[in-house]
């Protein structure tokens, strides 16, 4: 890694739970339509498990509301609110319980706008929290936000930067659309540059994380934070890798992905979430359905094994997608089977 | 309002009427699908008509409805138009949802028609959420979200009604108990006597009702007292109102699983002809009741031209609505 420039010393860092704490306190502070819910979050309670909702009910009184353990109440009752004109914030403590509330969450927040014909719509922010690594196996890590990606409606959006998680988790929150916010368990501890206050990032655009001019890699969250430490790395090489962080995985950027890929006729898609029918398949399918001819290599992906996540640590680590893959499947692109 | 206060003439006028346009509008849409001039799926209020009726006359345009596929009475107790509703029934571009919706997915917000869902008690959770937004803003309105018996068998139904008694909030859980889930009897499927027995479990900020909706003075009154209760910040009420439904689940059901004997017992009970009965003693007219159904039945009339005047919606619909931002729709 390069020596830090006096800039980036300059510029005060926050980890993500302060981001997603200070995104949660400057939304309510900026509009008094923003409630919240879910277990645990009230001071009384510890302001949640995690800590992201730590102050808040103190400073928002009964805006800020601890749940019981009753996840279709939760998501039901935030959509509900957001019938009647507010923008609730509803915390699902971990993804895997996001299966109690499913018939909440994408037969109604997803499709009441559709089905009612534009009348009503479901502005709600769900935030949840996920990842393997910490040996909580199979019903405390998934990543399940292709589930989501695939019904018309709901936007994803996982965030791999303290900053961005800020900025997007206020673009969800004053989205007019149901978010799902997805909160990666395992970088929660991890800094970067603070944000701006109160500066949204608006939802369904991609970020270039690094310019490049061999190889695009595309992906989001905890992979790409990998993936912009092995770009430094190949630089050295004099590789030069493009990452295009998606940011939102729906609705897709496909303008930013085909943009990057057209540049570079390589791509490489990091995911977490496991291999198969996950959204690298979808961002695979997209480059080739428009960049075929142009494509030099075959787009390679990325991801975590399609098994149930493991406790032993070495099948957990079997299990996860791995740095080292996104490192071989860069230089495949550029060397390997497929080149023209 | 006190609620001991026995129903006037005028008020069993005004209830028996929305009552009347109830049984007036199911008829026309089951005529129409016999006739095989409307093609949807159909699930007839019939006998279920004075519950919503008399639970309607108590509610305003601001109030919530929450409710189900079953639900055309729901929504016409609410005041929602008829052209908006049989424009919807055809999938036109007129009707309530511009033909994106349908009969399972009626939504109306300007007569206070929220949600409509075809997913068995889902409903409850989304009233809750519709209730604490007006218990946050300090606004008087009530929620009155609608389902079958067999709904309260499912676990939102539990969910739901905890955290409603918990922050008591001023939601109405109507309970319209027909005796029937699909094909399946209320005692195969339900192990409590009386829905509103659980209530009980949800301590006292929740208050469980049983009351004969088939009875417009029993069913004004119960209606009356909940909505006051919600009104002024009380809590909630589940209101279990039993009753029938003559049509079967859904139009077109033969109900061959309804023993004789029970289906005559209730048709004996029939509330439509008692109610009329029960109005005529009151003082009303023949004549009147049959002016008031005209008047309803040329409502009906220039409804149901509306909706067949009315245009397919355009094949663009189809990709509007997904997102608030147009552009944002997959390509
Ligand atoms: C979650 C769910 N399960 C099953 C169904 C299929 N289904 C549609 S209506 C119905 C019966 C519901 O009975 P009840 O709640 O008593 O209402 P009623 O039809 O009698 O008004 C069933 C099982 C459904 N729509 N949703």
């Amino acid at each position: 890694m390069n020596a830090p420039t006096a800039a980036t010393t300059a510029t005060k860092t926050i980890s993500f739970t302060e981001a997603y704490s200070r995104a949660l306190h400057d939304a309510m502070e900026m509009d008094p339509r923003v409630i919240m819910l879910g277990e645990d979050i009230a001071d009384e309670e510890g302001g949640g498990v995690f800590k992201v909702t730590k102050g808040l009910s103190t400073k928002f009184g009964s805006r800020v509301r601890t749940t019981p353990i009753s996840e279709q109440a939760i998501v039901g009752a935030a959509v509900g609110a957001a019938l009647a004109g507010l923008r609730p914030v509803a915390e699902i403590m971990l993804m895997n319980f996001i299966t109690v509330p499913m018939d909440q969450i994408v037969n109604h927040a997803a499709k009441l706008r559709f089905m009612s014909g534009g009348q009503t719509h479901v502005p709600i922010t769900i935030r949840t929290r996920t990842g393997a690594g910490a040996g909580t196996a199979g019903q405390h890590s998934d990543m399940l936000e292709a589930w989501f990606a695939h019904v018309a409606g709901m936007k994803v959006v996982i965030p791999s930067s303290p900053a961005d998680a800020y900025g997007l988790l206020l673009g969800c929150i004053f989205d007019e659309d149901p978010c799902l916010f997805i909160e990666d368990a395992m970088t929660r501890t991890q800094t970067g540059p603070e944000p701006e206050k109160g500066k949204i990032i608006p939802l369904g655009q991609a970020n270039v994380a690094r310019e490049g001019t061999d190889v695009t890699v595309i992906g989001y969250g905890r992979p790409l934070r990998d993936t912009l430490v092995i770009a430094e790395k190949l630089a050295a090489e004099g590789i030069s890798v493009e990452v295009l962080d998606l940011r939102t995985v729906s609705p897709l950027d496909t303008d930013s992905i085909l943009k990057s890929v057209a540049k570079t006729q390589r791509a490489v898609v990091v995911h977490e979430a496991p291999r198969s029918f996950g959204a690298g398949a979808e961002v695979a399918a997209r480059i080739q359905e428009h960049l075929y001819s142009e494509l030099k290599a075959p787009v390679l992906r990325v991801a975590s094994r399609d098994v149930t996540v493991p406790f032993a640590k070495v099948l957990e680590q079997e299990y996860l997608y791995k740095p080292s893959a996104i490192e071989a499947s860069i230089r495949q692109t550029l060397n390997g089977k497929g080149r023209r | 309002m006190p609620t001991t206060e026995s129903l006037s003439p005028a008020a069993l006028l005004a209830v028996y009427t929305l009552a009347l346009r109830i049984h007036l509008v199911d008829e026309r849409f089951r005529g129409l699908l016999r006739s095989g001039r409307l093609a949807a799926v159909y699930y007839s209020p019939r006998g279920q008509e004075i519950l919503a009726a008399a639970m309607g006359v108590h509610l305003n345009a601001r109030d919530y409805l929450v409710t189900t596929y079953r639900g055309i009475h729901d929504q016409l107790a609410k005041g929602i138009p008829l052209r908006s509703l049989f424009a919807e029934y055809y999938g036109k571009a007129t009707g309530a949802c511009k033909g994106k919706g349908g009969a399972m997915h009626i939504t109306h917000p300007a007569s206070g028609v929220m949600v409509t869902t075809g997913v068995v008690g889902s409903g409850l959770p989304i009233a809750n959420g519709l209730a604490w937004a007006s218990q946050l803003k300090g606004e008087d309105r009530v929620t009155l979200c609608c389902f079958g018996d067999g709904a309260s068998n499912i676990g939102a139904f539990h969910e739901a009604l905890n955290l409603a008694a918990l922050w008591k909030l001023p939601v109405i859980f109507l309970c319209q108990n027909n005796g029937y889930g699909e094909c399946t009897p209320y005692g195969k499927a339900t192990a409590s006597a009386r829905i509103s027995d659980r209530a009980a479990a949800y301590g006292p900020n929740m208050l469980g009702v049983t009351v004969d909706g088939n009875d417009p003075e029993a069913m004004w009154t119960a209606s009356a007292a909940a909505v006051a209760r919600a009104r002024s910040g009380e809590g909630p009420t589940l209101l279990e109102a039993k009753t029938f439904r003559f049509m079967g689940h859904y139009f077109g059901d033969p109900g061959a699983y309804i023993p004789k004997a029970e289906y005559d017992a209730a048709l004996a009970k029939d509330p439509m002809p008692a109610t009329r009965a029960a109005v005529l003693a009151s003082g009303i007219s023949e004549a009147e009741l049959e002016d008031l159904k005209k008047q309803i039945e040329a409502d009906i009339d220039d409804a149901l031209q509306f909706a067949l005047d009315s245009p397919v919606p355009d094949l663009d619909e189809i990709n509007r609505d997904i997102y608030a931002d147009p552009t944002g729709a997959p390509a």
